[in-house]
């Protein structure tokens, strides 16, 4: 199944995004939160995003939500830096992209899929 | 410019950062998150460290070691930006031991390219580039004239500076001062501050190594 990663300024925003995905759309997807930095400040470390990736990935590939500001360009960075070739950023928000994401992973589809179904997230209307 | 010259930059960029952390700091409480000078602060004191636990042999390994470092430790979007400029200066500087002012022209266009392309800002969006652009000119615009080093450096500082300055009336288009709209405008970009800081400290480092 493709691994979702959910990466926020936020420990606390990234878990709970990850745990409200989970219960709607099933345990079974795997999804790690990647959020706060590592001595547990607001903001982004690499090192949790990269170990997030590493805990997600059965080998279908992985797609990364972000918040914003250096969520995102710590997560380019670390593409950039090393290239991981079945990752995939989704310019997608946070809440709707990962339930979304998981919802499709879960139905068995590829990360390409995934990652659209996670961007298309953006136009579905709530009123 | 040798090794000790670009660990005396860290060295200077770091005790420029701490005396200025409190100044950085309210420029991004007036439009940002008010974290800017702790996090440079932090991350250049860990470059200060990384550099006293694995001395890097050449100008390269300086910069690319204090990049990884500001990558790995900011944890703001700072972190990232400077650790790539960084990086990319390093890495243009390959195993050369002794770097020429055009060289050092060169992998300051390497750093402003690594940063546009992360953070996709243009001049006049109120960022860091804002001040890392015109310093790249000035630097450039000196090798061509056949400047002294001392001479082009001080260009390099006034150049990002002026850019820090002019970015007071700008309206943010990056970054979160742009979630601000014209409520931004009046107050200078603090990434372009620091900016000006972090090259100002390359004419110290001169003027302390020659």
């Amino acid at each position: 199944m493709v691994g979702i990663v959910l990466i926020s300024h936020s420990a606390r925003l990234a878990a709970e995004v990850a745990e409200l995905a989970a219960q709607i759309g099933g345990r079974d997807v795997p999804i790690a939160a990647a959020g706060g930095t590592d001595d547990g400040r607001l903001g982004t470390s690499i090192t949790k995003v990269s170990d997030a990736i590493t805990t997600v990935d059965q080998g279908d590939g992985v797609v990364l939500l972000m918040d914003l500001g250096s969520a995102v360009l710590t997560a380019r960075t670390l593409l950039d830096e090393s290239p991981h070739p079945r990752v995939f950023l989704a310019d997608a928000p946070f809440v709707e992209g990962a339930i979304s994401a998981l919802v499709t992973s879960g139905a068995g589809a590829d990360v390409k899929a995934v990652l659209d179904a996670a961007e298309e997230a953006r136009h579905i209307g709530k009123l | 410019m040798d090794t000790s010259f670009f660990v005396a930059w860290m060295e200077e960029i770091a005790t420029a950062v701490q005396a200025q952390r409190d100044h950085l700091t309210q420029l991004d409480a007036a439009i940002g998150d008010a974290d800017h000078g702790s996090n440079l602060d932090r991350g250049f004191g860990e470059v200060r460290r990384a550099l006293t636990d694995s001395p890097p042999r050449t100008p390269g390994g300086t910069l690319v070691l204090a990049g990884s470092t500001l990558i790995r430790k900011v944890g703001g979007a700072s972190g990232p930006l400077y650790g790539t400029a960084f990086r990319q200066m390093g890495k243009s500087m390959g195993e050369t031991r002794d770097i020429s002012l055009a060289e050092l022209s060169a992998a300051l266009d390497a750093a402003l390219a690594g940063v546009q392309k992360l953070g996709a800002a243009v001049e006049g969006d109120k960022t860091m580039v804002d001040a890392l652009a015109p310093a790249v000119r000035a630097l450039a615009q000196a090798v061509r004239e056949g400047a002294k080093p001392e001479d082009a450096l001080s260009a390099v500082a006034a150049a990002a500076q002026e850019g820090a300055k002019a970015t007071i009336p700008l309206q943010a288009r990056k970054g979160r001062a742009s979630y601000l709209g014209s409520r931004s405008a009046g107050h200078e970009d603090p990434g372009a501050a620091s900016t000006a800081l972090i090259l100002s400290a390359l004419r110290t480092a001169g003027f302390r190594t020659w």
